[in-house]
């Protein structure tokens, strides 16, 4: 291909294996992450054709959708559904020789976390899991995307995906971001603006100062709700904050192969003059710490405001709103800061790496969180449960009043016993606001960690800034 | 995979936008290992009350729409989890195409593995059908994928576009992956050169 290209173009090229007239590819897949809830299916369908899986040594497996996060659940866990779940990972992990981290491993987490942890994730590479918030390793300059459990079959059995090229779509965050505003400020705002289906048939690359600023926590944030926009993929060129990640990880290439892969990765960014489909510039010092109110990640609004009324909207979101106000229990003109809340989550694959922790945790520090509310922190993996302890961070949670959990999914989805009961009101720093997402008939509200602490202390929806 | 060439059946509007994939199927459904069983929880927490009662509203519990095979829906159905329980407990209730104006692209592709066409038509045609639906079990919409064509009951004709290979494997009910591991010597010789381009993959 001549020309100037984008990231996307460039990842892409470099992983067609074959082409067919019509444009459809098979894309060469380098890291394939698979857990629990997804997979179990796909091996089965592997065992009846008889194939074996392609490339174990690029298939990673952990648990994470429904394990406890309660102590004792290396030995047992008592829902018999979910054990039979992450048993059938256990024997199809070995009898397909793949790299995998049981519960009983200090090394298990959320699969989002423990890929690049461990170094799976590189710059440049193609990573699939059947789990749409697959887009967090974008944060890396790799091609990362979701698939479903018979793409995840597919990847198995030959190492490819059926693809088609989506269009590519610029995020530009501009200049600085004000005090109290995050990546997840960013990654929900962006949504706001584009709707959860504005990404559809795109992989996003974000650029611009206020992302080239974040950390790769913070990056991982953005990446990770590219999906809630309805993009393929979310993607950033990495730089030296990536290269300083990624060095010295398990998995991560080690000297003379460090050299070269080095620079390989310095190519890796959109050449000046490559063409973008679509393209939406923010400043950074416009975006606010924002709340979602609804029952989708695209009803967001800064924390300063207030309840928008149906009447607000046009065509099939009209509706849409209604319910969502009757589903949340809030009254249009309602102030986002007077909505009281029940219990705050702190965790998921958007939020629960270490950079994280520190951030609610520094807000936390000496206070307590509001008598009768419930709160829990379950760290994205057991490593950085581990580090958060070194660091002090467990004791400023547990002194608060919060449950301090062992790692996995937990509310973000609600598999497994961590659930919202009817009418329960959630302050979460996950990715998705969805009717009945954390236990049926219960109610959230998604923000960032710092604005999650703080409403953990006060017991309502609570602008981070009165705090700073 | 079952083959999808034609259909004629009851559509069931859904008109309510950003239909997600958590409400199609909520998540104390995907504790399964296996890709059956799925119908009787198709669209759980807005069908059944808590105790496990039919609502009565809910559109697929109404007389009419119990036999549907067709869904005409709001813009965007399917956004959310990658979970591709939802086209499994959809085909299991007997759904084998989904009609919008937008789709999530990861349930629009898991429908063309299970023998579900999901098909995308500008607003005004979606309108039409919506309308079409909701006269009940009498307004039979036809589903042509050949002829890329869909018909309300009262004969106006939309056409539609879908990829030529995705329509030629629903059609065909082939094994993708069949297909694919044909190509097994282009995966070979990427494999390779790859070694040498990236070794530290």
């Amino acid at each position: 291909m001549s020309g100037p290209r984008t990231l996307y173009d460039k990842i892409w090229d470099d992983h067609v294996a074959h082409q067919s007239e019509d444009g459809t590819c098979l894309l060469y897949i380098d890291r394939h992450l698979v857990h629990e809830v997804t997979s179990p299916q796909a091996f089965e369908g592997l065992r009846m054709a008889g194939r074996p899986v392609r490339a174990p040594e690029k298939t990673i497996a952990v648990p994470d959708h429904n394990v406890p996060t309660t102590a004792g659940r290396d030995t047992h866990i008592d829902n018999e559904e979910s054990r039979i779940q992450v048993e059938a990972l256990d024997k199809n992990a070995r009898d397909f020789g793949i790299h995998y981290y049981p519960v009983s491993d200090v090394r298990q987490g959320i699969v989002h976390i423990v890929g690049p942890e461990q170094g799976w994730t590189l710059p440049g590479m193609t990573v699939v899991c059947g789990d749409s918030h697959t887009a967090t390793h974008g944060a890396f300059g790799s091609l990362a995307h979701g698939i479903g459990t018979s793409e995840v079959e597919h990847v198995l059995a030959t190492q490819t995906l059926i693809q088609k090229k989506s269009k590519n779509m610029k995020v530009e965050i501009t200049g600085h971001l004000r005090p109290g505003v995050t990546g997840k400020d960013i990654t929900l705002s962006v949504i706001g603006v584009t709707g959860t289906a504005g990404g559809t048939g795109y992989v996003i690359e974000y650029c611009g100062q206020a992302i080239r600023d974040l950390s790769m926590e913070g990056r991982m944030t953005v990446c990770n709700m590219a999906i809630e926009g309805g993009a393929r993929a979310g993607l950033i060129a990495p730089d030296e904050k990536t290269f300083a990640y990624v060095m010295g990880r398990p998995h991560a290439p080690k000297g003379a192969a460090w050299e070269a892969a080095l620079a390989y990765w310095k190519t890796l960014f959109t050449d000046e003059g490559a063409h973008f489909d679509k393209v939406i510039t923010l400043r950074g010092e416009d975006i606010a710490p924002v709340v979602t109110w609804g029952t989708s990640p695209e009803d967001v609004l800064p924390i300063t405001g207030t309840v928008p009324s149906p009447s607000d909207f046009s065509g099939g979101k009209v509706e849409a709103v209604q319910r969502a106000l009757d589903y949340m229990g809030l009254t249009a003109g309602q102030k986002l800061t007077d909505i009281q809340i029940d219990t705050v989550f702190i965790g998921s694959c958007t939020n629960g790496r270490i950079e994280d922790l520190r951030a609610a945790a520094a807000v936390l520090k000496g206070k307590k969180k509001k008598d009768g509310l419930r709160a829990m922190v379950v760290p994205g993996s057991g490593l950085v449960r581990a580090q958060a302890e070194e660091e002090g961070l467990a004791q400023i949670f547990i002194d608060a009043g919060f449950e301090w959990r062992l790692a996995g999914c937990s509310m973000c989805l609600a598999m497994n016993p961590d659930q919202l009961s009817p009418g329960e009101r959630c302050a979460a720093t996950s990715n998705r606001n969805f009717e009945g997402r954390q236990g049926r008939g219960g109610r959230t509200h998604l923000l960032s960690p710092a604005m999650a602490a703080a409403a953990a202390i006060t017991g309502h929806l609570t602008d981070i800034r009165d705090l700073l | 995979m079952e083959k999808f060439t034609k259909l004629t059946g009851i559509a069931a509007p859904m008109p309510l936008v950003n239909i997600d994939t958590d409400m199609i199927i909520p998540k104390q459904f995907l504790k399964t290992i296996a890709r059956t069983g799925l119908g009787k929880n198709l669209f759980d927490e807005m069908r059944y009350t808590q105790e496990g009662q039919e609502i009565p509203d809910f559109i697929l519990n109404q007389p009419a729409y119990r036999a549907s095979e067709i869904i005409v829906a709001g813009d965007n159905f399917g956004c959310g989890s990658s979970r591709e329980h939802a086209p499994w407990a959809l085909l299991d209730f007997g759904i084998r195409c989904v009609i919008s104006t937008s789709f999530a692209d990861i349930f629009y592709n898991n429908c063309f593995k299970n023998g579900i066409l999901p098909v995308v038509l500008p607003k005004e045609a979606v309108d039409v059908l919506m309308a079409d639906a909701q006269k009940g079990a009498n307004a039979r919409i036809s589903v042509d994928l050949e002829n890329q064509t869909v018909t309300s009951s009262d004969g106006q004709s939309f056409g539609f576009d879908v990829d030529a290979f995705k329509k030629h494997c629903l059609m065909n009910g082939l094994d993708d992956i069949g297909l694919s591991l044909e190509k097994v010597a282009a995966i070979d010789s990427f494999e390779s050169r790859a070694k040498t381009l990236r070794p530290w993959v």
